[in-house]
Order: structure tokens, then C-alpha cells, then sequence
């Protein structure tokens, strides 16, 4: 098994102004998703990012306030997932509930490599 | 401190977040106040999206409400301590000011004071200087938790109405300073009987409305009969009327599920398949009937509670006691004179085989003429009295008439078959 990162972007909730009903219709879809995938043994934990955040880029570095990026490009979140390959990782993601609400998953696998 | 969650998929109560927003905007506009109702919701708003991000990727927490509650708590605490910054004391006074307040706000969040502050907020809503359509879209967002949209399609509305009176009604409240609580002696009794009529009116918009979806209607039932009851257990709202009004509810709520057709039209109680009837609501029903007899008030929704009752007392339509039923459409008839409870009355004394009093008796209703051409369930009504009375003529021009006014399709065929039967 390998372990693999989902990486989520898309809008941020505050830009989504849901209602509290649909806050918690929003919700219920990940933990049914979360649910799934630990019933299968290959959730391995993962985090929410904080909306504020800062950059710090050029030859002379400069800090910027975040957000950064577009709206729907906002990172937003990790998973740590397990799975044989690539292909079988991206089959896992098709679960993101996000895509309705122009949400992304980028799926990659993390790199091991050996230290002796 | 990382928890996995478990192996199943983890479950938050239906509309946690709907009762919980009520709960939270209630008990923060009375710490900031009605006129910063605006201030008020976008800090709720923020305690969800804390909870969404966080509750999304861990375990949702063993009391989420209380969860909430905790972080609309240090929302709060936060704004006042920016507002509080004074430059002109001490150290030591500014410590012993801040953990003051800190105190106070505390109380504020305990059960007993947020299901205080709820009700002020539906008196509040319920204010009888504002329009009654003003109340109930200003009752669904703000005592409700309820979004425009949702308020919207609830009410087969426009989001831009929903918008417009809720608009118009907090600024009417920060305008005229209207104050946020629980009026007292007689003011208490006139605001109550508003409340009653919002609630009710809320409960009939989802219960009559074949135009929203089945979901959104039940979810108004739901939510009128949730606010009833939540007056109901509190000292100032516990009184005969409001457990009158509950029963009625209940017993209604009862066939909610048989009374909609599949082709999305109302089937009249004659038609109702009675075994669909939810037996526990009609338990219920009973059980709040009971409390509502103490005392000596005798409200519209006691006789129409009743009347709900005695339907759901008889086994088939056949069996209904018609004698005692009239009685209580007697009593409510000179509560409520109104064309449509004087046709329910017409159609006992039918039932007690009285048609000429039952034909005078919707004759004689104020405007019959542009009832009868307007509102199929008249021209039905009357047309079938007339065939049952023999007079042919008329019965075929009034239910011919009803053939038309109606969309339902099953109306229309049972309408036909009536046609047909005429000789």
C-alpha cells in the first residue's frame, strides 16, 4: 500500500453562504464519504486549513496577506489515504462531495524515500 | 488529540443546525440587541463555518450543540472586549471589568435564559404591528433558522419577496425601538393569541400548499408544531390555548401523509385511506386535548381540536358521529363566521340527512355566486346536494362547473362519475 495525499480546493464556505440546513446537508456528505472510506481501511486522518495565511515569494522575498488565490482555488483541506495505485486512489476521490459547489481534488502520492 | 472517526459514518440530528441558529440568535440578540439583529446572524454564521471546516475533517464532538454554543459564546466575548476597550482606568479595573462581563454573558447561555430568550424573539417576530407576512418570514430566518431560500420555496414565494419583508420588518422593529421580551398581563394574553396565529398560519402554509414539495411542507408542520410546543413548556406560554392549538396540530399532522394524492392534489377525508393515519400524533393530539380543558377558556382552536378529534375517534367515514360534530361547527361557527366553515357545517346537516337546510345553508353564504365560480369545492358540494335533493338541472351546471375549476385529476373522475350517475 501506498499512501497517498488529497489535496482540496474550492470555494470557502463563508463565499458559499449556506444556510444553516444546507450547512449541515454539506457536512453529513463528508462524514458519509469519511465513512466509507474508513469502512474500507484506507482513511488515514487529515486537517482543514485556516482561510488566513501569508506568502512569501520573489528573488528580494516579499510577505503577502492570503487569501491568495482565486476563490475556487483556495486550498482547503487534506486527506492521507492508502491505496495500491494511483488509479485506485483517483477511483477513492470520486467521493469528494465538493464537486456541486466547484470543488477540486488533486491527488497525489506521497514520495518515501528510503534514508539508508 | 487527532481522533479517527469510527467505521460508520457519523450522524448530526435532523436540522441540528436549524434549532441551533434559533437557539444562538435568540440568546446573542439579547446580549447585543434587536437593532444589531445584522451583527448577530453573521456571528452565528461564523460559529457554523467554524463547525463545518473542523467537524468535517475530525469527530464530531459528544455534545455538538453545546460545542456550538461554546464558540458563539467566545464569538461573543470577543466583540464585547473590543468594544470595551477604555484607555482612561486602571489595569486592575480593566481586569476586574472584563471578567464581569465575562460572568454575565455566561448566564446568559444557560438553558433556562436561552429558552427565555427564544421566546422573546418570538414575541418579537410576532409583534402585532407588523404584517402578518412580514411575521412569519421574519419567525422562519430568525426564530427558525431558516435560509431565503428556503423561506422562499416553503412559502412558493421569490427569494426578493422573502428579502423585501424581512427588510421591512426589522427595520420597522429599529425604527419604532420595538423592545426585545415577553410582554406582561393583558399584553401578554393580545401577543399571545398573534403568536397562535403566526404559528398556525405557519403549520397551514405547509400543511395546505400543494405548490412546494413534500419535503419543504413538512418541514413547516414540523417547525410550527417544534415552536408550539417550546411555548407550551414555558411558564408564560402554558396555557389551555396553546395545548389547544397543539392538539390540533397533531391530529392534523396525523394525516398529513394520506391526504395528498399521487398526483399531488388533496383527497378529502371521505377518501382518506385511515390506516395511513399516524397513530402516535393522534396520541399525542389526545394527550395535549386533555391539558388544554383546564380552566374556563374555550379558544377556536379547542373546538377546532375537537372537531379534529372526533374524526380520528371513528373507525370509517360512515361511523363519524355527525350530531356531536355539529354541535362543535356551531361553536365555531359563531367564533369564526367565515364561507368555508359554513360549508363544512352544510355538509353535516347533509350527513343528517337535512338537504333542503343543508342546500339554504350554503345559499345563504356572503358572496355564494363568486365562490361557486371561483372555488371548485362550493360548486362540488352544492351540485351533489342538489342531485341527492333532485334537482337535476342545477346539480349538472354546478358540477360541470366544479369539472372545470379543478386541476386534480381525481376530483375530475370522481366529479365525472357523479355526472354520469344523474338521470
Amino acid at each position: 500500500m501506498k499512501d497517498f495525499m488529497f489535496i482540496f480546493r474550492g470555494p470557502s464556505p463563508e463565499d458559499l453562504n449556506m444556510t444553516p440546513e444546507q450547512s449541515q446537508a454539506s457536512m453529513q456528505k463528508w462524514f458519509d464519504w469519511i465513512g466509507q472510506l474508513s469502512a474500507k481501511g484506507v482513511y488515514g486522518g487529515g486537517d482543514p486549513l485556516m482561510r488566513q495565511g501569508k506568502t512569501i515569494q520573489g528573488k528580494k522575498p516579499v510577505v503577502t496577506d492570503g487569501p491568495f488565490a482565486e476563490g475556487k482555488e483556495l486550498l482547503g483541506g487534506y486527506f492521507i489515504i492508502k491505496a495500491e495505485s494511483l488509479e485506485k486512489a483517483t477511483e477513492l476521490a470520486f467521493g469528494f462531495p465538493d464537486f456541486d459547489t466547484q470543488g477540486s481534488v488533486e491527488i497525489r502520492e506521497i514520495m518515501k524515500i528510503p534514508m539508508q | 488529540m487527532k481522533q479517527l472517526p469510527g467505521e460508520s459514518s457519523q450522524q448530526l440530528v435532523d436540522h441540528l443546525f436549524r434549532h441551533e441558529a434559533g437557539k444562538m440568535i435568540a440568546v446573542l440578540t439579547r446580549i447585543f440587541g434587536i437593532h444589531n439583529l445584522e451583527l448577530v446572524e453573521d456571528t452565528v454564521q461564523e460559529t457554523f463555518l467554524k463547525a463545518l471546516q473542523v467537524w468535517k475533517y475530525r469527530q464530531v464532538p459528544d455534545n455538538p450543540s453545546a460545542w456550538l454554543m461554546q464558540v458563539a459564546r467566545n464569538q461573543t466575548i470577543d466583540l464585547i472586549r473590543r468594544q470595551q476597550k477604555m484607555s482612561g482606568i486602571s489595569e486592575e479595573l480593566a481586569i476586574r471589568l472584563r471578567s464581569d462581563t465575562e460572568h454575565t454573558i455566561e448566564e446568559f447561555f444557560l438553558d433556562t435564559e436561552i429558552a427565555d430568550s427564544q421566546l422573546r424573539m418570538i414575541f418579537t417576530c410576532c409583534h402585532p404591528a407588523l404584517n402578518p407576512e412580514d411575521q412569519v418570514a421574519l419567525t422562519l430566518k430568525t426564530v427558525s433558522g431558516f435560509g431565503v431560500t428556503e423561506i422562499a420555496k416553503a412559502l412558493v414565494s421569490t427569494e426578493t419577496t422573502i428579502q423585501k419583508r424581512i427588510y421591512r420588518a426589522k427595520e420597522y422593529i429599529k425604527k419604532h425601538s420595538i423592545r426585545f421580551e415577553i410582554p406582561v398581563g393583558v399584553a401578554l394574553q393580545d401577543r399571545l393569541s398573534t403568536v397562535y396565529t403566526v404559528l398556525y398560519l405557519l403549520f397551514n402554509e405547509g400543511y395546505n400548499s400543494v405548490k412546494a414539495d413534500e419535503l419543504i411542507r413538512h418541514d413547516l408542520c414540523a417547525e410550527a408544531m417544534r415552536l408550539c410546543k417550546l411555548l407550551s413548556e414555558h411558564a408564560v406560554g402554558s396555557h389551555p390555548s396553546t395545548y389547544a392549538l397543539l392538539s390540533l396540530m397533531c391530529f392534523q399532522a396525523s394525516r398529513f401523509d394520506s391526504r395528498i394524492g399521487e398526483d399531488n392534489t388533496i383527497i378529502l377525508l371521505q377518501q382518506q385511506d385511515r390506516s395511513k393515519w399516524d397513530q402516535e400524533l393522534i396520541r399525542m393530539g389526545y394527550h395535549f386535548l386533555n391539558r388544554s380543558s383546564d380552566g374556563n377558556q374555550l379558544s377556536v382552536y379547542h373546538i377546532e381540536s375537537a372537531i379534529a378529534a372526533e374524526h380520528c375517534l371513528s373507525p370509517d367515514f360512515d361511523s363519524t358521529n355527525w350530531k356531536s360534530l355539529l354541535y362543535l361547527y356551531d361553536c365555531l361557527l359563531e367564533r369564526k363566521p367565515i364561507p368555508i366553515v359554513r360549508l363544512n357545517r352544510a355538509i353535516l346537516l347533509a350527513q343528517l340527512d337535512d338537504l333542503p337546510a343543508a342546500i339554504d345553508a350554503i345559499v345563504d353564504i356572503e358572496d355564494i355566486d363568486d365562490l361557486l365560480q371561483h372555488h371548485y369545492i362550493y360548486s362540488a358540494v352544492l351540485g351533489d346536494l342538489y342531485g341527492r335533493a333532485g334537482n337535476v338541472a342545477e346539480a349538472r351546471r354546478l358540477l360541470e362547473m366544479a369539472y372545470r375549476l379543478t386541476a386534480s385529476l381525481a376530483e375530475k373522475k370522481l366529479l365525472r362519475e357523479k355526472l354520469n350517475a344523474l338521470p
